[in-house]
């Protein structure tokens, strides 16, 4: 079994494996195929990349969607 | 028969163009603040408008995943979709929201900055406007920038590269029209990119006298989505934009003190 690791998703923090690839994650959080975007540390990181990005200990990740505004 | 031969085309094409694309709504509305999001597309429609505005939120974990999303209402095939920077009070984050706005929407470019200098007015920081402008034109994105109704600063964003410059016209969401119309329209006059009021706009006599002035366009969200009846306000902005555009292409008559009958006092029998 992989030990856990901390990281911040939008703010709150959270468990996972170690080794978790942000599709992984994404999936976690029962987000998958939803339309949204990513930054972990204030970079993003691509859709197309999900499948092999892999979350590190301490990441601040941010998973945003658009919504109604002015 | 025809009686027609004499009828110029009322608005012969007259399209907005914003960094190079043609619109022919000059109507810009906002997303926000209605009650649901079957409001929403019902005003967004009645208005005709094709450029959205949309925020880029946080999204909720663990809610409802069948939760209706905004862009299956109105899908971004079918409108512009035009991401804005609200809420951001630095340049920092402006940047940040635009580049996961471009990542959200497939690489889409256009986005509306704002940055905010405080929570009171909303008027624009326009140290941090003009700092985030930078950074964002230095990385492909076309800015449509909110600022103040100051023609030297609204001149800067334009020579700088900014693809639309959008003074306010009174603060966001306050709704009292116009309130320097002198301004905006020598920010009309010195500009070669489209001008268009943002925020302020009350009712439709406020969207028409923008256009009166000259603007290429208004956008709004609060005086649509904050009236009684959305919908009907969406239709009446929609008519007010068409009639101050026309009103602007046609022509005034000049303001005169006295009178100047229209029927000729030649041929009078008393």
């Amino acid at each position: 079994m992989p030990s856990p690791m901390e990281i911040l998703v939008n703010g709150a923090p959270r468990e996972v494996p170690e080794g978790t690839t942000m599709a992984q994650l994404i999936e976690m959080l029962g987000l998958t195929g939803r339309r949204l975007a990513v930054e972990v540390n204030r970079e993003i990181v691509p859709r197309s990349t999900f499948e092999t990005h892999r979350v590190q200990p301490g990441d601040r990740i941010e998973i945003v969607h658009a919504i109604g505004g002015g | 028969m025809s009686t027609a031969v004499h009828n110029q085309p009322l608005a012969p094409n007259d399209p907005l163009i914003i960094a190079g694309v043609e619109y022919q709504s000059r109507l810009l509305v906002g997303t926000g603040k209605y009650r649901d999001l079957e409001e929403t597309r019902q005003a967004v429609e009645a208005s005709g408008a094709q450029i959205i505005t949309v925020a880029i939120r946080r999204t909720n974990i663990g809610q409802n995943p069948d939760e209706p999303n905004l862009l299956d209402v109105l899908p971004p095939d079918r409108y512009t979709y035009l991401p804005n920077t609200a809420g951001c009070y630095t340049a920092e984050d402006a940047v940040r929201t635009c580049r996961l706005a471009r990542e959200l929407l497939d690489g889409h470019d256009l986005v509306k900055l704002e940055v905010l200098g405080d929570e009171k007015t909303l008027f624009p920081d326009i140290v941090q406007t003009l700092q985030a402008a930078e950074t964002l034109i230095k990385d492909g994105f076309k800015v449509m920038v909110y600022t103040n109704d100051d023609p030297i600063i609204a001149k800067r964003f334009e020579e700088m590269g900014c693809v639309a410059v959008m003074p306010l016209a009174a603060p966001i969401g306050s709704g009292l029209g116009i309130r320097n119309p002198y301004n905006i329209l020598t920010i009309v006059e010195n500009a070669k990119v489209p001008i268009l009021v943002d925020a302020g706009v009350g009712t439709a006599s406020d969207a028409a006298i923008a256009m009166e002035l000259g603007c290429d366009g208004v956008l709004m969200n609060t005086a649509i989505a904050g009236a009684r009846n959305p919908v009907l306000m969406a239709s009446a902005m929609k008519k007010a934009i068409e009639a101050g555009r026309e009103a602007y292409r046609a022509g005034r008559i000049p303001r005169k003190r006295f009178a100047s009958a229209s029927s000729p006092i030649d041929g009078t029998f008393f």
